[in-house]
């Protein structure tokens, strides 16, 4: 059952084969059984799914049901849930209960989903491991020993061991993609706008974008269908007819070019990960599609305008956790300052420290231009990079991370190599497009991603390329040893 | 040494719509402490803000009106600082590319134009306030005004004295109500003002170093604060001293500023163009709808006063200043068939005293402009004197009666009947022969006890030119 498609599970809601209390419960059960050593749920919501599914299998019984009606899933804990706490990994948020749902919730909730619970990640969203949350690493079921990747390490992680078929995530430099990777899911990143951003706490909000994470790559795009569209209270949401993500699964990719960007596949790509990365391609050129390189000659400069930029915007986003009006205040301040300090010096972890010191320094006087505005500049070069190579390819391709999940504790202590993890993934965000990961293959028992990459809402044919993969491969299938029963 | 005051003021005008700039808050005054604060409002994470088109509207309409250039693209910026009353953290201001770019205004101090140029306006959501009393040595916090819309207009450095100042600011006030962008009230501190001042040599043309003097409320307290900070600047500078760059705040209580904080103390705002906000795009249609829904303005209607109306400056200047005054005195005028100074003379006289004693704005006073003007008309025929007229007008403030149906129940119509002032003369000079022959020896300041006594005798009612006439006739023989 656990490995079943969410066409197959929702097939089984409808012929009554299945309630969705009882589907609700397995994976509930499944969470229980596995997830005291994954740790990828953060907060579980038990009673709350129960009668969810209780209502959707009513839903479902009045010949009503939606492809998603009674599909259990799980949220990642930087989504606001009316009601559920909404901790965002962090000591700041342990007992913050959102007012109201962010709007990705809302349209899931809408469309019949039953939420499980919520989900671990890197403290704001500020990770690519998953060891920087207050409530501790996540672990990654192909290896506990290894991370799952971040940010939404603990929504990779579940999905991979099956605790349920689909979770939300957010990717701001590659944290839905780079987790996928890593545990060996497919997750992608729609085009910047896509998915309301209303409710989701910002970490950047320029690049910070929700997606979905699943099994496959169809099962991908029944969620993020559901997810997407227009949200009159975010202003940089895209006011366009919703996209059919789904129909053109099964469409033909013959006469389509990939394109291989040859700065991802330098002599410093790992020649066991190009060999994947590399069989993965030649199968989507068997269903026939066409190869040609390209040239992103900027791209190199990414990750470094990255965090000039995402730390900026993030040093003025988490200003509003201040100690005042919710979330952690320091015991008996001794005055203003003293709240202010104490409340954000022992709320925030190391990491969102660094990015917030990062931000505020190269916002400051003196230095915006040097840092800020000539970031801003490579921004625009990048994604003039990608608007040219898309004017030859229609979908590119590369490795989703330059390795494999590492250890735990490998990368706490040098950040920098930390996020240098991002390399490939980044350049998507600072330029706005969509793209996802594909599991296409193991080194050393570890999965590895295949990062597929489209042209602005071209999601529908984005998936359509990766679920033609999926067709030929079975990867995406794969279930950790552990997990199986 | 002979000092030059150079004066730029900052005025914050709280923009007149009905929600808050980035939320759908209210933002009417007087509420409960943040009963009027949303989600967005409070800064709770997730939320993010939409734009108030009105408020984009209501600036434009201001740019236009001061002929300024109205940025086709204008950008929202973060102001970073940290206080209670500041939810996000930051202020979503704009900063260098703001919504309305350079303008000018024309003032007028003793007779004399002046124009001071407008360096820019932008868009921006105010503070909450912080409630330091009734929390048990706590301070509470109210989130109402968070997110007002503010329009923050800031001028070149212009002015060289207190007078120029104040002449700016309340054109400026006039201004935006005429305009109907803010409701100008400045006791709710709808309307209010930072005044920069640096003094330097007569003829220097480099400037001095400036203090500002933040959120001043009243036109009297931005004369009066102006006027103390000359003098503690002069004091300063021609005693050897330096003048510090700080923000200062002016007690009107012991009538002094003091130093809230230096230049050294001052925040690095590390502004940033706010990402949860596309830029704003003005397009040519909103300009031209815009454009046409401009009223006549302060200085236009002045002068079609002078010139339509035959009234000195002073006057229009005057009925000019509020535009629902100058539409009363236009209505009034109407009413009353055409009598504009008899109008204006008791508008600006019995009925601005009236309102002033009773505090009232002429928006609500009792009398409406249509009775005023049936008042007037009943003096300019003659049916009444000006001082039956007074009278009269006295009962119309507590009644609603008109001033004929007033005259008419009250008997106080003027007696003009020759035949009948000639034979109440007849009597009275036949009673009183003695001074009857006084006047004729050349006593003709015995004029005056006749026209007393028939007054007395008409209750007033006596068509004083008409009396006169006679009198002079019948006494002379």
């Amino acid at each position: 059952m656990y490995n079943k498609s969410l066409k197959q599970l929702s097939t089984s809601l409808q012929n009554k084969e299945l309630s969705s209390v009882e589907l609700s419960q397995y994976f509930l059960d499944r969470i229980k059984r596995y997830d005291g050593e994954l740790n990828s749920v953060i907060t579980l919501n038990e009673e709350a799914a129960l009668a969810e599914a209780a209502q959707a299998d009513k839903i479902i019984h009045a010949g009503n049901a939606g492809p998603l009606t009674g599909i259990p899933l799980l949220h990642k804990d930087i989504f606001c849930t009316k009601g559920l706490r909404t901790s965002c990994g962090s000591k700041m948020l342990d007992n913050f209960i959102a007012p109201y749902s962010a709007t990705a919730v809302n349209k899931l909730t809408q469309a019949g989903t039953v939420m499980l619970g919520k989900t671990n990640m890197d403290e704001f969203a500020m990770g690519s491991s998953n060891e920087t949350s207050f409530y501790g690493a996540v672990k990654n079921p192909w290896d506990l020993k290894t991370v799952p990747g971040g940010s939404s390490g603990g929504s990779a992680a579940a999905v991979a061991a099956r605790l349920a078929p689909i979770a939300s995530g957010t990717d701001t430099g590659g944290s839905i993609r780079q987790p996928a990777a890593f545990c060996g899911i497919t997750g992608i990143k729609p085009t910047y706008g896509s998915v309301s951003r209303y409710g989701m706490i910002a970490f950047a909000s320029s690049l910070d974008q929700a997606g979905s994470m699943a099994k496959s790559a169809e099962d991908a795009a029944y969620m993020l269908q559901a997810m997407s569209g227009f949200d009159e209270k975010d202003s940089t949401s895209v006011d366009r007819p919703p996209a059919d993500l789904v129909s053109g699964l099964g469409d033909s990719i013959k006469g389509l070019t990939i394109g291989l960007p040859k700065e991802f596949f330098g002599d410093d790509l790992d020649d066991e990960m190009r060999q994947k990365v590399e069989a993965a391609i030649d199968s989507i050129k068997s269903a026939g599609a066409s190869i040609k390189e390209i040239s992103l000659p900027n791209i190199n400069l990414s990750v470094p305008a990255y965090y000039v930029v995402a730390p900026a915007e993030c040093s003025a986003n988490l200003s509003r956790f201040d100690g005042v009006r919710f979330g952690y205040r320091c015991e008996s301040p001794k005055d203003l300052e003293d709240l202010y300090k104490r409340s954000r010096g022992e709320g925030f972890g190391d990491e969102v420290k660094r990015r917030i010191m990062m931000g505020a320094y190269v916002l400051s006087a003196g230095y915006y231009d040097a840092y800020y505005k000539k970031a801003q500049q490579v921004r625009r070069l990048i994604k003039q990079d990608f608007v040219n190579a898309f004017k030859e390819v229609d979908i590119i391709a590369s490795a989703t991370a330059p390795s494999v999940a590492f250890t735990a504790g490998e990368k706490t202590d040098d950040p920098v190599s930390m996020y240098l993890s991002d390399t490939f993934t980044i350049g998507v965000n600072l330029a706005g497009l969509p793209g996802m990961s594909v599991p296409c293959g193991y080194i050393n028992k570890m999965p590895v991603g295949l990062q597929l990459i489209g042209n602005y809402y071209d999601e529908s044919r984005l998936l359509n390329v990766a679920h033609q993969y999926q067709q030929l491969t079975d990867w995406h299938t794969h279930v950790p040893a552990g997990f199986e029963e | 040494m002979q000092w030059e005051t150079v004066i730029g003021l900052e005025i914050h005008a709280q923009l007149a719509t009905q929600s808050k700039i980035f939320s759908g808050a209210s933002v009417a005054y007087g509420a409960e402490p943040n009963t009027q604060a949303c989600a967005v409002d409070l800064g709770l994470p997730g939320t993010l803000p939409v734009l108030n088109e009105q408020a984009v509207r209501f600036a434009v309409k201001f740019g236009l009106a001061i002929g300024a250039e109205i940025a086709p693209y204008s950008v929202f910026a973060r102001k970073n600082y940290f206080y209670p009353d500041l939810p996000k953290g930051y202020q979503t201001s704009q900063f260098d590319l703001p919504i309305v770019g350079l303008g000018e205004i024309d003032i007028i101090v003793d007779g004399e134009t002046r124009t001071i140029g407008v360096t820019r306006a932008h868009l921006e959501e105010d503070a909450g306030k912080s409630l330091h009393e009734d929390y048990q040595g706590m301070t509470g916090v109210d989130l109402n005004r968070a997110g007002t819309p503010l329009l923050e207009i800031v001028s070149e450095p212009d002015m060289r004295s207190a007078a120029e100042a104040v002449a700016y600011v309340k054109t400026l006030h006039s201004l935006v109500q005429y305009l109907g962008i803010c409701d100008g009230n400045m006791q709710e501190g709808s309307f209010r003002c930072d005044v920069n001042i640096s003094m330097r040599p007569m003829g220097q043309e480099e400037f001095g170093t400036r203090a500002e003097i933040k959120n001043l409320n009243s036109f009297r307290f931005i004369e009066k604060a102006i006027a103390h900070e000359i003098d503690r600047q002069v004091d300063l500078l021609e005693s050897g001293q330096k003048i510090v760059q700080e923000t200062r705040l002016y007690d009107s209580n012991k009538d002094e500023t003091r130093s809230m904080r230096s230049k050294e103390e001052a925040n690095d705002y590390r502004y940033f163009p706010d990402p949860d906000l596309l830029p704003v795009e003005i397009t040519t249609e909103l300009l031209d709808e815009m454009r046409s829904e401009l009223p006549e303005l302060p200085a236009a209607k002045k002068s079609r006063f002078q010139q339509q109306y035959k009234l000195s400056e002073y006057d229009a200047s005057v009925l000019t200043v509020q535009r629902v005054q100058a539409d009363y005195y236009e209505q009034a005028v109407s009413a009353s068939n055409g009598e504009a100074k008899l109008v204006a003379n008791w508008l600006m006289g019995e009925l601005s005293a009236a309102l002033n004693k009773e505090s009232l704005d002429i928006s609500k006073s009792p009398v409406s402009a249509e009775r005023l003007g049936g008042l007037v008309s009943r003096i300019a025929d003659q049916t009444i004197s000006g001082k039956i007229a007074k009278k009269v007008f006295e009962l119309m403030w507590s009644s609603d009666d008109s001033a004929d149906e007033i005259i008419e129940r009250e008997g106080l119509k003027q007696i003009s009947d020759t035949g009948a002032l000639e034979k109440m003369i007849d009597q009275l000079m036949a009673d009183n022969t003695a001074q009857v022959e006084q006047f004729r020896a050349g006593k003709t300041k015995m004029l005056g006890f006749f026209v007393g006594q028939l007054m007395k005798q008409t209750q007033g009612k006596a068509n004083p030119q008409e009396l006169n006439k006679l009198l002079q006739e019948k006494l002379k023989g």
